[in-house]
Formats: structure tokens, sequence, C-alpha cells
């Protein structure tokens, strides 16, 4: 992917900021300039709250060159409290105690890096829920 | 010194990453003495996390706590050793997830272990003077020390971040701060090295006790206090032991110290340290305490700040996790996964 795609779908990446349908109310992420479900142009930016549960998952241990820092990582579907769908690397968890339905919540992590001089990727990954002490 | 407005601090947020090493694992490896280290273990990023992504999430609790909007923030500034890129700042990285962009100041600022606090003077100056009605300052780190240092067995990962506002509706009142910087050459790292170099010798007396002393008694001075006259106090916490010995110096009691002091369990943070620690007594304060944070920076200076809390701290708490669930997310990792988290092996 070239420097300037990174920098166009950035803002939306760290935040998980997607649209929202004025006719329909429908959200979308990745954001889209037409509904997917009523086709109306009339969208509005949505910032998804970031919390959800794994809807599904698989363990990556062949990741794709560029991902291998992160290896092995849980690749997973997380239906987000507002319905969505996305598709995220859940972070900070035990591979062996990933459970469906398991609650989880945004963070902000490194994607993957350009090699050791370019840039480098950030964008969101889920993790469990951080127990409150 | 102070401000020409009232301002206070009104919201702040930490984050500590979750992984750690044992300090015995470390001696065990270098084959030195498991009994005789300097904390007990220390934070250690994820492969996936660097100071841009501590300072994002510690930044965000801060925005929670403060309930306000990110477009009404005039400054992002983060302060760190530990940029992830050599030229490009980690701050407009921060702003951008925030939603604080484009009308913001956004800058890195750069004084080792006290490059925080640095950006938190910058950020009191900032809405003291009217400039903005509030100001965000980052203090991060994700330190390195070489292998069998002694500074490998304190360098760690984590950071907390300050919004300062309006004095009416903040969790804790500004009274004052203070700065003393001197040329001191206790620590340094040229450009494209690894790993700092320190001389031994200087790191105690001349550089850490005789800075943070000083900017606690002139701060003291200026406010008609004395130190032991503060409910809780924090001092740069480069390991477990100069904190507790600054407050002996200086005729603090220690109970007003270990509430704040964190270093024991997860390391030195450098940037980080003591915004951490006075996120940890903001965490626990009661309205009307008395708090004094004085940070060290190598090279060398030390900021120093008085607060007094409001009740608004009872409620801003619970809006964001509050240090002791970061301490207490806890996985412990050997010698072997540090090296490869941390990049040690070079292939
Ligand atoms: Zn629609």
């Amino acid at each position: 992917m070239s420097v300037p795609r990174h920098w166009r779908e950035s803002k939306r990446r760290y935040r998980l900021l997607g649209t929202k349908c004025k006719s329909c109310k429908k959200l979308h992420y990745p954001p889209r300039t037409v509904c997917s479900s009523c086709k109306s142009r009339d969208l509005e930016e949505y910032q998804f709250k970031g919390k959800g549960n794994i809807y599904s998952y698989t363990i990556i241990r062949n990741p794709p060159e560029g991902y291998t820092f992160c290896r092995p990582y849980a690749a997973a579907l997380v239906e987000l409290e507002e319905g969505e769908i996305v598709t995220a690397q859940i972070t900070d968890c035990d591979l062996d105690h990933l459970e469906i339905g398991m609650p989880v919540e945004v963070v902000i992590r490194k994607l993957f890096a350009y090699g050791e001089s370019g840039i480098i990727v950030y964008g969101y990954k889920f993790r469990p829920i951080l127990p409150r002490k | 010194m102070k401000t020409i407005k009232d301002i206070g601090i009104y919201g702040y947020g930490a984050y500590v990453p979750m992984y750690r090493i044992k300090n015995s694992d470390i001696a065990r490896v270098w084959g030195n003495d498991p009994e005789r280290v300097p904390v007990k273990e220390k934070s250690v990023p994820g492969p996936d996390e660097d100071a841009c992504t501590i300072a994002c999430e510690a930044s965000k609790n801060a925005l929670l706590r403060a309930d306000i909007s990110p477009q009404k923030l005039g400054t992002v500034w983060v302060g760190t050793e530990s940029k992830p890129y050599a030229v490009k700042p980690t701050a407009t990285i921060v702003a951008e997830y925030l939603g604080a962009t484009p009308s913001i100041n956004a800058a890195d600022w750069e004084f080792a272990c006290k490059a925080g606090t640095e950006a938190l003077q910058g950020a009191i100056a900032y809405v003291g003077s009217g400039m903005a009605e509030y100001a965000l300052a980052v203090g991060v780190d994700t330190a390195q020390g070489q292998p069998s240092d002694a500074l490998e067995y304190t360098a760690a990962a984590g950071g907390a971040a300050f919004i300062m506002g309006p004095s009416e509706g903040s969790l804790a009142e500004y009274e004052g701060s203070y700065s003393f910087v001197t040329d001191t050459p206790d620590f340094w790292r040229r450009q494209h090295e690894h790993y700092p170099k320190h001389a031994s010798r200087f790191t105690g007396v001349p550089a850490y006790f005789s800075h943070i002393t000083n900017a606690t008694k002139t701060l003291c001075n200026e406010l008609q206090r004395e130190p032991n006259d503060y409910d809780y106090v924090i001092f740069h916490q480069p390991n477990a032991k100069f904190p507790m010995a600054a407050a002996k110096m200086l005729g603090v009691d220690k109970e007003k110290v270990i509430p704040g002091l964190i270093s024991p369990y997860i390391g030195n943070t450098y940037a980080g340290s003591a915004m951490l620690g006075l996120s940890a007594v903001l965490d626990v304060a009661k309205p009307d305490d008395l708090v004094l944070c004085v940070s060290y920076g190598s090279g060398a200076g030390s900021d120093a700040f008085s607060f007094k809390i409001t009740d608004k701290i009872i409620e801003a708490r619970e809006r964001a996790p509050n240090v002791k669930s970061y301490i207490a997310r806890r996985v412990g990792i050997d010698y072997a996964m540090y090296a490869r988290y941390r990049e040690k092996i070079r292939m």
C-alpha cells in the first residue's frame, strides 16, 4: 500500500470512525459514500464506541510479511455494540483462552511497519476488556 | 512560578503495558545476585506497542476524565525519549487519534526523564496565559537499557497524560511550579545509538538528589510551606530507593511517598515516571489534600508542581481505569520473550 493511501485512511483506522446514513440510520464501517442499505448519499461521520464481542476468530501462525512481529496472533470478527461487524486483530490476550462472545474493547496499536526505514502504520485492534480495580 | 489565570488539572490518564519481567530473571541471565536488584519487576511493551500507542491510550483516558471535546484542546505535547520516528512528531499521530486536529499546537518535547513534566510546564503556561482553554501534556517512554547494564533492570514502559484547564471545574487546583536546571552529563544517548550511556558516579548526589531537593525547596519557599506540609509527595522514580532517600533528606514522612511510588512494580518509565506517580495519587487523594510532584531528567533538571485536590476528583477518577488496574493486569515473560519484544536480538 502507498503512503498516500495510508494517510487517507489513517483517521478512520486510528479511531474506528465510520459513517451513519441520515435517512435510514444504518451504520457502516469502513465508512461509505453510498448507504449499503438504502443507497442514500446523505451520510455523516459516526464515531463507533469501540466496545463489542468476539463473533468468530482464528489464530494466524503464518502471517504475511510485515506482520510477523506479532506472530502468532488472533484475527477476529468483532461484533460492535452498535451491531456492525469489523475484522481486527485481538491483542494483549492469551490465545489459549479466547472465546466466542468474549467482550473486547478497541485500542490503537502498531499494525505493521515498512522495514526499518519506512512508515509505521497504526490502527485499531481489540483487547479483552481491562478489569477495573 | 504562577500563572496569570487560575488553572488546574482538568483530566489525567495513565497507561502501563501488561508484560513484566522480574529483576531476578535479568540478574540470573547476567550472573548477578538476584537478591540485590533495584526493583521487583519492570513493565515491557508488547510487540505492537510503542511510545505513540501508549501516549494515545493515556491521553484518551485523560480526555474521558476531563469530559471535554478534543476540539477544545489547544495543545497535544508529548514528552519522550523513545520517539517511534527520529524525524516526524509523535504528537501529530496522538492528536489525530484523539480527534484534536487541525486547530492545535502539536509537538514532541525532549529532556530525558523530565520531558513530560517539561511539556506540562508548557501546558500550564499555555492555559495560564489564556492562549488556550485546555492543553494536553503527555510523559511517555519505552525505555531501553543495554543488555547487562545496570539500567537494564529498571528501563520500563508506560505513560501518563494531563489536561490543564480553568481552575473552575478542575480536579486539582494549580498552586505553583518551578524548574531547576544545570548542565550535568549524567546520562546521554548519541544519535544512531540503540542504548544510552551513563556516568555512574554522577547519577546520585550531584544529579538526582541535588536537582530534586533544590527544586522542592525553592517551590516550597515560594509557597511558604515545608515539604512535609503536603499530604502526598511524588518524586521521579529511577528505582525503589532514590525517592525514599530524597523524602528523608527533605523531611517528608515516607507514608506520603508510598501511594505514588510505583517503580517497585513497573520499574522506571522515564518521562512517564513522576507523572504516573502523580496519577496514582490522584486515584486515591481526597478533596483539599495537597500534592507535591517533582520530576528529574538527566542532563539535568527537575520540575516541581504544587496542587490542591478539589471535590471534582471523586466523580472524574471513575471515568477511566486507574493506575492500579494497569499494574494488576500483569503477564510475566522470561528473558527470551523480553529480548524478542524489545528487539534486543538483531538479525
Ligand atoms: Zn441508508
